[in-house]
């Protein structure tokens, strides 16, 4: 039996390669067509542009591995793998273990709006930063479920915790934790990558599991992973999810849309129909993906580990350091699958990208070396 | 005044003292249910109920006053002027503070045990709604423009922030640990929150308390302001221009052993003062030798900011600070001097003996005037403070005589039975609670059996005392050994020692809040408390009856009364057979063990249960240990 699994596992991580191949035979690889400034199509000029200010700890981040970003109002937190830094003012202030933080990684990080707390994941567990106290909980002095913090989201009273040993939830008011793992929710493995809470439902990005969603009315759970059943990953195109493998997810309560990255490409899913993005047929720079932030039904921010990319619901553009040259690189790939690169003298620091957020029309954007402000360009 | 010099005659008075308290008790249980030392009959059936005043406010217009009435559970209205009572409002269960909306037309009142906000209409003196809360409302403070009001939740260490129009909870904001008295800025732009019980720090280390900062534009935290070495802080105050602001806390010296009560060693009673016109806060000592300000509650300043009034509940006193003075001392000697017991004879100018545990300040007529709450006298002291004299004092209606648990709460609450009036049993016992602390008490040795201070509350029938068992009943635990260990005198005489027993052991527990008020409890809950009643454990072994939960916290109150060593002696302890503690509100009584090394109730099991010998847990998975927490909390 394990031979068989060995040798189907292997068949499938074939698998995409061999689709790939097909589908460049029957579609086309992209089409890269130069363009002078004056001759970008509409849809070239109407994509965002930035001019990107990186910080490093050269000019005072704790630490050039940075996990995520999260902007609150003109105060930017930046997770790092040496502290939480805190940029202010133009000053960056780092807090370690030593103020209270609940290990020197930070993984994740939410913001209550109501109260103006910040919530950091670590790999030592949950802290709540909150006027300059921090308050730290972890596996052996409160309820939560694993040290291990990957995701955190703040849904009115309830503070959700995607962790290495299953979900939970923290209840302010009554200051109780729920858990979540295999024992009372459909979640087969209990690796909780990502987290997206909202009123309606809080939806969680489990890695092995797929994508686990919680009725916060009916409080029922379901669960969306592959198809059949068997393979992991969907068979053809928008059957499903497209793979189990689930690193990161944001619903939009508004819209009704889930966007879900995984390191085998990308889904949407609007409650009746899924979408697939994967690099051989759209404007993705890697099916490789740490990081979704959706906007809207149409319009969604992902983190790769070969740049930043940015749908507009026709056309993909994305921002990196080239990955031959190192240079900055912008390129825009419309409907018709032609990339035009545009000129540009910025790109964010790296361009495995692993946090976005947003100040306005600017971007902030966590990666493996530095932290990227992504000023918006008229 | 040593009443007991041999051993024989302090055995013969102990049994005395038991007798009496047995007495006594017997004709207290047949008052029927006392839920509060405010309320008692007399022999002659006559219902004894103390108006307990906490807390004062005059109306916007400045003609009448609103006294606050914990044992009575009423504001009652005065005439500002004849201090002649104008009208009773009945309100929740023991309110603890009060304050009026920015156009005076409604006044506020926090029902602590009640959970509920009383909503008054100060035009027709009535009560226009009641707002359910939560976890122990203690303070109510209502924001300048109308928008929210807030209410410190004392066991739930945080703000909540209510609309100001229908009462419904918006969010809770984070404060200190036993979150209870909120001040708002002379501008009111900000509250100023000061908290009970000490934020958690790691075993041995200093207390710690904090200021929490609210913005009141944008309802966040915008700062908090270290206490450090602070473990109980009051109320807060501010010169009119917002300069300067005073916070009346409480400073234990409980690190080293509790043996220096003649060198003034076991707190010390001060006031830290912040803002512009100090640069970084300071905590400023009101102590003298002789002469403690014990337990500082209340604070008011003068509006020509020349004179700072601090209640002391303990030494039954005002002290009157000379402002000018206090700041030129201030800045002629940087940084804290909490415990320089010279360092008050510079700006203290005038200790003003008051009623007993006088608690709020108001100050009337232009600073002329201030007026003290004798909570425990039913009166108030008028005080003239450009002489500072009592120029009178004004007796709320209500009974003339004292009950026995009157006063036994009115020696619990004093300090003048120690040595030089230094502490009383309130220093520790907060509110009669706990205090969320460790010390290290002499009779074991020093260095000896740091233990936590264990709470109070519906500690009747849980004998033995101490965390080793040593004191079998109250009548032991209060009189000898408190006089001797802690007081350093023997001052009680008989009575005096059956009206305390009699009031320590009518103390009942505080409500539950974890538990569902119609009695069903949720899933985990169940979960939890069939782990706590379980015989075997998951591999369907048998649990010995000493390592069950249910076994040794049995009955009512989680106590079968008896010694066990649960595997948490250190090297320090002389012994590791301890006494079980109950558990009554278990869950807000933290820190846990006997020498408090656990901060959270998870801490007992994930940390200091390694061979599964206080109580079998080790075969519990992470969402099972929770169940049984959710269970504890509802004890």
């Amino acid at each position: 039996m394990k031979a068989f699994v060995k040798v189907a596992t292997f068949l499938l991580l074939l698998a995409p390669t061999a689709i790939a191949v097909q589908a460049q035979a029957h579609i086309g690889a992209p089409r890269i067509k130069k363009a002078a400034a004056s001759d970008l199509k509409p849809q070239v000029q109407a994509m965002p542009r930035f001019r990107f200010e990186n910080f490093t700890t050269a000019n005072g981040l704790p630490d050039d591995h940075v996990f995520n970003v999260l902007v609150d109002g003109d105060r930017i937190w930046a997770a790092t793998e040496n502290g939480l830094g805190l940029y202010e003012n133009g000053k960056w202030k780092t807090y370690t273990t030593k103020d209270g933080l609940a290990h020197r990684a930070v993984l994740s990080l939410a913001l209550d709006k109501r109260t103006g707390d910040v919530w950091a994941g670590t790999m030592g567990g949950l802290s709540r930063i909150s006027g300059g106290r921090i308050d730290s909980f972890n596996q052996l002095n409160s309820g939560l479920s694993n040290d291990v913090v990957y995701g955190v989201s703040v849904e009115g009273e309830h503070v959700w915790v995607a962790t290495a040993a299953g979900a939970c939830m923290f209840d302010l008011r009554t200051h109780a934790w729920s858990l979540f793992n295999e024992r009372n929710t459909p979640m087969a493995e209990i690796w909780v990558y990502g987290v997206s809470a909202t009123p309606s439902k809080v939806y969680f990005a489990v890695w092995g599991s797929g994508l686990l969603e919680y009725d916060q009315q009916k409080k029922t759970w379901d669960k969306y992973d592959d198809p059949d059943g068997e393979t992991e990953m969907v068979l053809f195109r928008d059957q499903g999810l497209i793979h189990e493998i689930t690193t990161s997810v944001s619903y939009l309560e508004k819209d009704k849309i889930v966007w879900v990255a995984t390191y085998f490409g990308d889904s949407r899913y609007d409650g009746r129909n899924w979408h697939n993005f994967l690099t051989k047929d759209s404007g993705l720079p890697s099916n490789f993906t740490n990081v979704v932030k959706g906007v809207d039904a149409n319009h969604a921010w992902f983190g790769t580990d070969k740049g930043l990319a940015y749908y507009d619901g026709v056309n993909w553009v994305v921002y990196r350091p080239s990955l031959t040259s190192g240079k900055p690189e912008m390129t825009v790939r419309d409907r018709d699958a032609q990339v035009t690169p545009v000129e540009v003298s910025t790109a964010p620091a790296h361009n495995y990208i692993l946090g976005i957020d947003f100040q306005g029309s600017d971007i902030w954007v966590a990666t493996a070396k530095g932290l990227s402000h992504g000023i918006r360009q008229p | 005044m040593s009443l007991l010099r041999s051993g024989s005659a302090r055995a013969a008075a102990v049994t005395a003292v038991v007798l009496v308290c047995s007495w006594a008790i017997a004709v207290w249980k047949d008052s029927g249910t006392v839920v509060s030392a405010a309320t008692s009959r007399a022999q002659t059936g006559e219902v004894l109920e103390y108006a307990s005043p906490v807390e004062m406010l005059f109306s916007l217009s400045g003609r009448q006053l609103y006294v606050l009435c914990q044992g009575t559970g009423e504001v009652r209205v005065l005439d500002a002027t004849t201090y002649a009572e104008r009208k009773r409002i009945q309100v929740g269960r023991s309110p603890r503070g009060l304050s009026l909306s920015a156009n005076g037309e409604l006044l506020y009142v926090a029902n602590s045990w009640d959970d509920t906000i009383s909503v008054i209409d100060t035009k027709n003196l009535s009560v226009s709604a009641t707002w359910p809360v939560s976890a122990e409302p203690s303070s109510v403070v209502a924001d300048r423009t109308g928008r929210y009001i807030y209410v410190a939740n004392r066991i739930s260490n945080d703000v909540a922030v209510l609309d100001a129009r229908t009462g419904m909870e918006e969010k809770r904001l984070a404060a200190g640990r036993g979150a209870s008295y909120i001040t708002a800025s002379p501008d009111a732009s900000k509250l100023y929150v000061t908290h009970v019980y000490p934020n958690l720090t790691p075993l041995r280390t200093a207390p710690e308390s904090e200021i929490t900062v609210i913005d009141v534009r944008r309802a966040v935290v915008a700062e908090r302001i270290a206490l450090p070495y602070i473990a109980h802080g009051f109320h807060v105050t501010f010169s009119a221009d917002g300069n300067l602001g005073a916070a009346a806390g409480l400073h234990p010296k409980n690190l080293p052993p509790l043996a220096h009560l003649e060198h003034g060693g076991a707190f010390a009673d001060s006031i830290t003062v912040f803002g512009s016109d100090v640069g970084q806060p300071v905590e400023l000592p009101l102590d003298e030798l002789e002469r403690y300000s014990v337990r500082p509650f209340g604070v008011a300043i003068t509006p020509d900011k020349s004179r700072l009034f601090v209640t002391c509940g303990g030494s039954e006193e005002v002290t009157v600070i000379d402002v000018p003075r206090m700041l030129r001392y201030v800045h002629a000697h940087p940084g804290s001097h909490a415990t320089d017991l010279s360092a008050s004879a510079n700006y203290v100018v005038a200790r003003v003996k008051v009623g007993h545990d006088p608690r709020g300040a108001l100050l009337a007529r232009g600073g002329t005037k201030l007026l003290v709450a004798n909570r425990l006298d039913d009166t108030m002291s008028v005080i003239d403070t450009r002489t500072n004299r009592v120029t009178s004092t004004v007796p709320l209606a209500g009974p003339r005589e004292n009950s026995v648990l009157r006063n036994g709460e009115q020696t619990f609450y004093t300090a003048r039975y120690s040595f030089q009036g230094q502490i009383g049993c309130a220093n520790c016992h907060i509110d009669s609670t706990f205090d969320g602390l460790q010390w290290d008490l002499e009779p074991d040795g020093f260095g000896r059996d740091i233990v936590d201070n264990r709470p109070i509350e519906a500690v009747k029938d849980t004998e033995p005392y101490k965390w080793n068992g040593g004191n079998p009943n109250l009548p032991t635990e209060c009189g000898p050994r408190t006089e001797k260990f802690f007081w350093r005198a023997e001052n009680y005489d008989d009575l005096t020692l059956t009206d305390l027993v009699v009031y320590v052991r009518s103390l009942p527990p505080r409500p539950n809040r974890s538990r569902p008020a119609n009695g069903e409890f949720s899933a985990a809950q169940e979960r939890g408390r069939a782990l706590f009643n379980r015989t075997t454990d998951k591999f369907h072994n048998p649990i010995a009856e000493g390592n069950r939960c249910g076994y040794c916290h049995s009955g009512a109150k989680g106590t079968n009364q008896k010694s066990f060593d649960v595997g948490t002696k250190r090297a320090s302890d002389n012994t590791g057979l301890l006494d079980t503690p109950q558990l009554i509100n278990i869950a807000i009584t933290g820190p846990y063990l006997h020498d408090g090394s656990a901060q959270t109730l998870e801490q007992i099991w994930t940390v200091f249960n390694p061979e599964d010998k206080h109580g079998r847990t080790n075969d519990l998975t992470k969402d099972e240990l929770n169940d049984l927490i959710e269970y504890l909390r509802t004890r």
